[in-house]
């Protein structure tokens, strides 16, 4: 049995770390409840863009832009992939890249290229350990998505589908489902998918004559915006996504490491205190068995 | 043909306005454009300026705007703002620097790693030394 001693340094060092638990998981409830608001703040500019862009590749414009045309022939492919920029928040980020290299994986088996833009200090230290190519990254975002530094890195992305440098671009992040759960998840960004073009009210729409807008100043430009701010709005909110659950995974995994450091230091004292009293008793019976003796 | 349209301002990070409105000016890429309920579907660039909103029953209200885009239904008008400020330039500044960023990190790969290395190795170097100190005092 160790001695008295070290038991009680190793409860109060359990201590000091219950402690620090304890702070973190304070903290990132609050950061939460903020992350949350965020993200529910960037769902009406998402819905507005997406109604517009869904109306316009539906009206009949000479202009297509490359953004909705599906390529029959995938070589290359462009993936974002949203991570946190630290750690301690439980299996959130290494799930979301677990589910990236599988695809890369099948990517890679099928004889496509990836390249890949990483959002988020975690995904970046794995990807390049894995040695995918990285062709643009954005770290230290802090605690607020920020549309002004997420636009370099979206951009390079974009260019290279204008370019036809990629035939596809997917994106990975973690969706907030509750405080509970998250799940990672990976969607097709590039080419524009029936999903994300789909119309709220089509049917009521599409009772009335169809029409178009009027482009000022003309309509490639516009569209062009339109088309890459809608893009821009998609990534924003896989962050703010992403952002909603990191706080919350991390106050999840803060409230298990307090739990246990809280049941070890039970367990330590019940030991300590048995061998407090083993102690005692022992000195007793000595006690006891030198007077007998004398 | 009602007097009134619905009007919502909103940007990546926030919805700014949103609520009936009869009259808005709004400062387009092409000179400033006054809007009234039942106007022709539209869709245009707007520059950065001032949003001025005349609300049924009320004084009119300014609304500073970083640029964005502007579209307009006959019942509807949404302003969709920027958060940042754009440009051709800027943007293509930005994207380099994401692009050099990444490079660097590439090329650095395995210095990265062992600047990690050598982190560790500092932690415990100074983590020895704390326990050597104790002892000391201990002693003394």
């Amino acid at each position: 049995m160790a001695s008295s001693r070290e038991i009680r340094n190793k409860i109060k060092s359990i201590k000091n770390t219950q402690k620090i638990t304890r702070a973190m998981e304070m903290v990132a409830a609050s950061k939460m409840r903020k992350a949350q608001d965020r993200m529910k703040k960037a769902r009406p500019y998402g819905e507005k863009i997406r109604n517009v862009a869904a109306h316009m590749s539906k009206a009949s414009v000479e202009y297509r832009h490359p953004f909705l045309i599906d390529r029959n022939s995938v070589k290359r492919v462009g993936i974002i992939v949203v991570t946190s920029d630290k750690g301690l928040c439980g299996g959130l980020n290494t799930n979301v890249l677990r589910r990236a290299l599988n695809e890369i994986r099948v990517w890679g088996a099928e004889g496509e290229q990836i390249e890949v833009c990483c959002i988020g200090n975690k995904g970046l230290g794995f990807m390049s350990r894995l040695g995918v190519q990285v062709i643009s990254q954005v770290t230290g975002l802090g605690d607020a998505p920020n549309m002004e530094k997420l636009i370099g890195a979206v951009k390079v992305v974009l260019d290279a589908y204008t370019d036809d440098h990629f035939d596809r671009v997917y994106i990975f992040y973690n969706r907030f489902v509750n405080t509970m759960k998250q799940i990672p998840v990976m969607e097709q960004l590039l080419p524009l998918t029936d999903e994300h073009m789909g119309d709220d009210n089509n049917e009521a729409k599409s009772a009335r004559a169809p029409w178009d807008y009027i482009y000022e100043p003309e309509a490639k430009p516009v569209i062009d915006d339109i088309m890459i701010r809608y893009i821009e709005a998609l990534v924003y909110q896989a962050v703010a996504e992403n952002m909603a659950s990191e706080q919350s995974a991390r106050m999840v995994a803060m409230k298990a490491a307090s739990d246990n450091a809280g049941n070890l230091i039970d367990e330590l004292t019940l030991i300590y205190n048995k061998s407090r009293q083993a102690a005692i008793t022992k000195e007793l019976s000595e006690i006891v068995g030198g007077a007998a003796a004398v | 043909m009602g007097t009134i349209f619905h009007l919502d301002i909103v940007s990546a990070e926030e919805s700014i306005y949103s609520g009936p409105a009869e009259f808005i000016v709004a400062p387009a890429v092409m000179g400033e454009v006054g809007i009234y309920p039942q106007h022709t579907p539209m869709l245009t660039r707007i520059k950065s300026g001032v949003v001025r909103v005349k609300a049924p029953l009320q004084d009119d209200e300014e609304i500073y705007v970083s640029g964005g885009m502007l579209e307009v239904q006959p019942d509807v008008v949404t302003i969709l703002a920027d958060t940042a400020v754009r440009g051709q330039d800027l943007d293509e500044a930005k994207a380099l620097e994401a692009k050099r960023k990444a490079e660097e990190i590439m090329k650095n790969k395995t210095s990265e790693i062992e600047y990690a290395r050598a982190q560790a190795e500092l932690i415990e170097a100074t983590a020895q030394l704390a326990a050597i100190r104790k002892l000391r005092k201990r002693r003394h």
